[in-house]
C-alpha cells in the first residue's frame, strides 16, 4: 500500500473517507478561522499592536480578567475539595441529587445564571440585602465577577477532584491513625499528595474556563472601563466599532497567555508528580 | 473495595469502631454544612431566583412573554440553529471516532488535540473568528458585499459560531469509548463479509450509543444557550438575529424582568432535562473518560 508509512494496515474500510470529512470538517470551522485571527493580528503595524494591547484601558481588563480568575480558582481549590470530599466520603439526604446537581454550570446558559446571580446579589436581592448590610457590595464590582467566575469553575474542580479522592487508600489513612498520627497529619502526608495532581489540574481547567467567561459575568459586572470591564467585553466593543485589527490584537493576547498558563501548570503538573513519586520511594 | 465505588458507601466503612467519635461527626457535619451552604447560595439561590421572577406578576404575564413575536421568533431561531448545529456535529463526532480509534497513523494524538481546541477558546473569541472572516472590514466581507451574501448578522453567522463553540463535544465523547470497546466485533464482521456501512450501523453504532446520546445531548445543550460567541456575530437585530440567550439579555436591559426570566425559565428546563438524561445515561454503566 503506496500510504502505509503514515498509516498501518487494517482490514477495516473507510479511513479515506473519515479522515478526509474529518480534516476538511476542523480545517473550514476551526483551523482556518484560528488562521484569520493570528493573520489579522500579524498584519498589524508593531507598534500599533502594542498601542492596542498596552493600552491603560487594556491593562485594567487584564487585572480584573485574570485577578478574578485566579481569585475564583482559589476559592474552588479549597470549597470543591471540600464538595467533592463530602460528595465521596459521606452519606447524607439529598447527596445524589447534589451530586447531579454539580454539573448545572455545565448545562446552564451563561446567560441564565447571569441575570440570576446578579438579581441575588443585587443590593436589595436575596443575599445581596444581607451582604450590603454588612457593608459589602457585591453586583456591579469585581466582587461579582469573581462570585460569577467561582460557579463557572466549580464543577471542573470538584468533577477532577472526585475520582483522585475515592482514590485514597482508607487502609493507609487507617494505618497512621493506628499509629497515633493525628487527622491532620494524615491529611498533609497521605490524602494531600494523592490529591494534589488533581487539584492542579482542577485549577487550571477552572482558570482558564473563567479568563474567556462573558454571559455570566457581563450582567454582575458593572463594566465601567479600568474599574469592572473584562478582556472579553473590551474585545466586543472594539467590534462594535468596527476596529477588527484592535478586537484581533486583544484576542491574540488573551490566547497567548492561556495556552501559556495551561502549558506552565502542565509542566508544573507534571515536575509535581515525578517529585511526589520520588518522594514516596 | 470501596475506592472504586464512590456512588455507595458501605455501611461497614461508615460505621466502623472510631469513626463516630465526637471530633469525627463535627468533622462531618460541618464539611457537609459548608458544602451545602457554599451550593445553596451559588446554585440554589440562582435557580430559584429564575422561577420566582418568572411568575412574580402571574401565569397570565408569565405566558404573555411568549406571546411576543420577537419571543417566538428568538425561540424559532434557537431550535433552527440546534437543528442545523447538532447533526452535523454528530456526523463530524462519528467520523473523527472512526479514523481516530479504528486507525493507527502518524500525529494521531496532535489531530486529537486540535479537535479539543475551541474548548480553550473564550466564546467572545469563537464569535471574533468569523466576524474577521466574514464582517464588513474582514478577510472576505468585500467579496461577500460584491455578491449579496450576508453571513455575519445573519443565521450563517450564527450557525457557524454555534458549531464552533460545540464542536468537540460529540467527538471527545465517542472517540474514547470506541477507542476502549475494541475493534474485534468490527474486524470480524468485515472479513466474513459485511459492507462498511452495514458494519457500521449494525456493530459499532449500538457499541457506543450511550456515549453518543451523552455527547449529542451536551452538545444541545451549549447549541441553545451559547450566549457569547453568538452575542458577537447576530447583529441584535429583534425577530431576525436574536436566539433565546441574547432575548434574555434584551429584556433585561429594557428592566422587563419577567420577561427575560420567563425566556430563561425554558432554558433552565432544558438544562434540568439535561442533567437528568445525563444522569439516567450515567446509570446505565457508562462512564465519563
Amino acid at each position: 500500500m503506496p500510504q502505509t508509512s503514515f498509516r498501518q494496515p487494517s482490514v477495516l474500510p473507510g479511513f479515506g473517507l473519515t479522515f478526509g470529512f474529518t480534516t476538511f470538517f476542523l480545517s473550514a470551522i476551526v483551523l482556518i478561522p484560528l488562521a484569520a485571527l493570528v493573520l489579522m493580528a500579524a498584519s498589524m503595524q508593531w507598534s500599533e499592536f502594542l498601542r492596542v494591547v498596552l493600552s491603560a484601558r487594556a491593562l485594567g481588563s487584564y487585572r480584573l480578567s485574570f485577578g478574578a480568575s485566579l481569585l475564583a480558582a482559589s476559592i474552588n481549590l479549597v470549597f470543591g475539595f471540600i464538595i467533592a470530599w463530602t460528595l465521596v466520603r459521606y452519606e447524607f439526604p439529598g447527596r445524589k441529587v447534589i451530586d447531579a446537581l454539580i454539573d448545572m454550570p455545565f448545562a446552564l446558559p451563561t446567560a441564565v445564571s447571569g441575570i440570576a446571580l446578579t438579581t441575588v446579589f443585587a443590593q436589595n436581592g436575596l443575599l445581596g440585602h444581607y451582604l450590603s448590610l454588612l457593608g459589602i457590595q457585591v453586583a456591579y464590582t469585581w466582587i461579582g465577577v469573581t462570585i460569577a467566575l467561582t460557579l463557572i469553575g466549580m464543577p471542573f474542580m470538584v468533577r477532577t477532584l472526585q475520582p483522585a479522592i475515592s482514590e485514597v487508600q482508607r487502609e493507609l489513612e487507617d494505618a497512621a491513625e493506628t499509629l497515633g498520627a493525628g487527622r491532620l497529619y494524615v491529611f498533609r502526608r497521605i490524602i494531600l499528595p494523592t490529591v494534589l495532581p488533581a487539584m492542579l489540574t482542577g485549577f487550571t481547567l477552572a482558570f482558564a474556563r473563567a479568563v474567556g467567561e462573558y454571559g455570566s459575568v457581563i450582567f454582575i459586572a458593572g463594566n465601567l472601563p479600568m474599574k469592572t470591564e473584562i478582556t472579553p467585553l473590551l474585545i466586543v466593543i472594539h467590534l462594535q466599532e468596527f476596529d477588527y485589527h484592535g478586537a484581533a490584537a486583544l484576542g491574540f493576547v488573551m490566547l497567548v497567555i492561556s495556552f501559556a498558563v495551561l502549558l506552565t501548570i502542565n509542566v508544573l503538573h507534571g515536575w509535581g508528580r515525578r517529585h511526589l513519586v520520588a518522594t514516596a520511594h | 473495595m470501596a475506592s472504586a465505588i464512590p456512588a455507595a458507601i458501605p455501611d461497614e466503612l461508615a460505621h466502623r469502631p472510631g469513626r463516630d467519635t465526637w471530633l469525627h461527626l463535627l468533622v462531618r457535619w460541618s464539611l457537609i454544612g459548608v458544602s451545602l451552604a457554599f451550593l445553596a447560595a451559588l446554585m440554589i439561590a440562582p435557580l430559584a431566583t429564575v422561577f420566582v421572577v418568572a411568575f412574580q406578576r402571574g401565569i397570565g404575564t408569565y405566558l404573555h412573554t411568549f406571546a411576543d413575536a420577537d419571543t417566538r421568533a428568538a425561540v424559532r431561531l434557537t431550535l433552527t440553529t440546534a437543528a442545523v448545529v447538532v447533526p452535523l456535529n454528530t456526523v463530524f463526532g462519528l467520523a473523527a471516532a472512526w479514523c481516530i480509534a479504528k486507525f493507527e497513523f502518524k500525529g494521531k494524538s496532535f489531530f486529537v488535540t486540535l479537535i479539543d481546541l475551541p474548548l480553550a477558546v473564550s466564546p467572545v473569541i469563537s464569535g471574533m473568528l468569523f466576524v474577521l472572516l466574514f464582517g464588513a472590514q474582514g478577510w472576505f466581507g468585500e467579496w461577500l458585499q460584491d455578491h449579496d451574501i450576508s453571513i455575519i448578522f445573519a443565521l450563517p453567522g450564527i450557525i457557524l459560531a454555534t458549531m464552533f463553540v460545540t464542536f468537540p463535544y460529540v467527538a471527545r465523547e465517542v472517540i474514547p469509548l470506541m477507542q476502549q470497546l475494541g475493534n474485534d466485533e468490527e474486524e470480524a464482521a468485515i472479513t466474513m463479509g459485511a459492507g462498511a456501512w452495514m458494519t457500521f450501523f449494525r456493530v459499532t453504532l449500538p457499541k457506543v450509543r450511550w456515549g453518543l446520546l451523552y455527547g449529542i445531548i451536551l452538545c444541545n445543550a451549549r447549541a441553545m444557550g451559547e450566549f457569547g460567541a453568538v452575542s458577537v456575530v447576530s447583529g441584535h437585530i429583534r425577530g431576525l438575529t436574536d436566539t433565546m440567550p441574547l432575548q434574555i439579555e434584551i429584556f433585561y436591559n429594557e428592566f422587563n424582568f419577567v420577561g427575560a426570566f420567563a425566556v430563561a425559565s425554558l432554558l433552565t428546563l432544558l438544562a434540568v432535562a439535561t442533567l437528568i438524561i445525563k444522569t439516567l445515561v450515567e446509570r446505565t454503566g457508562y462512564k465519563r473518560r
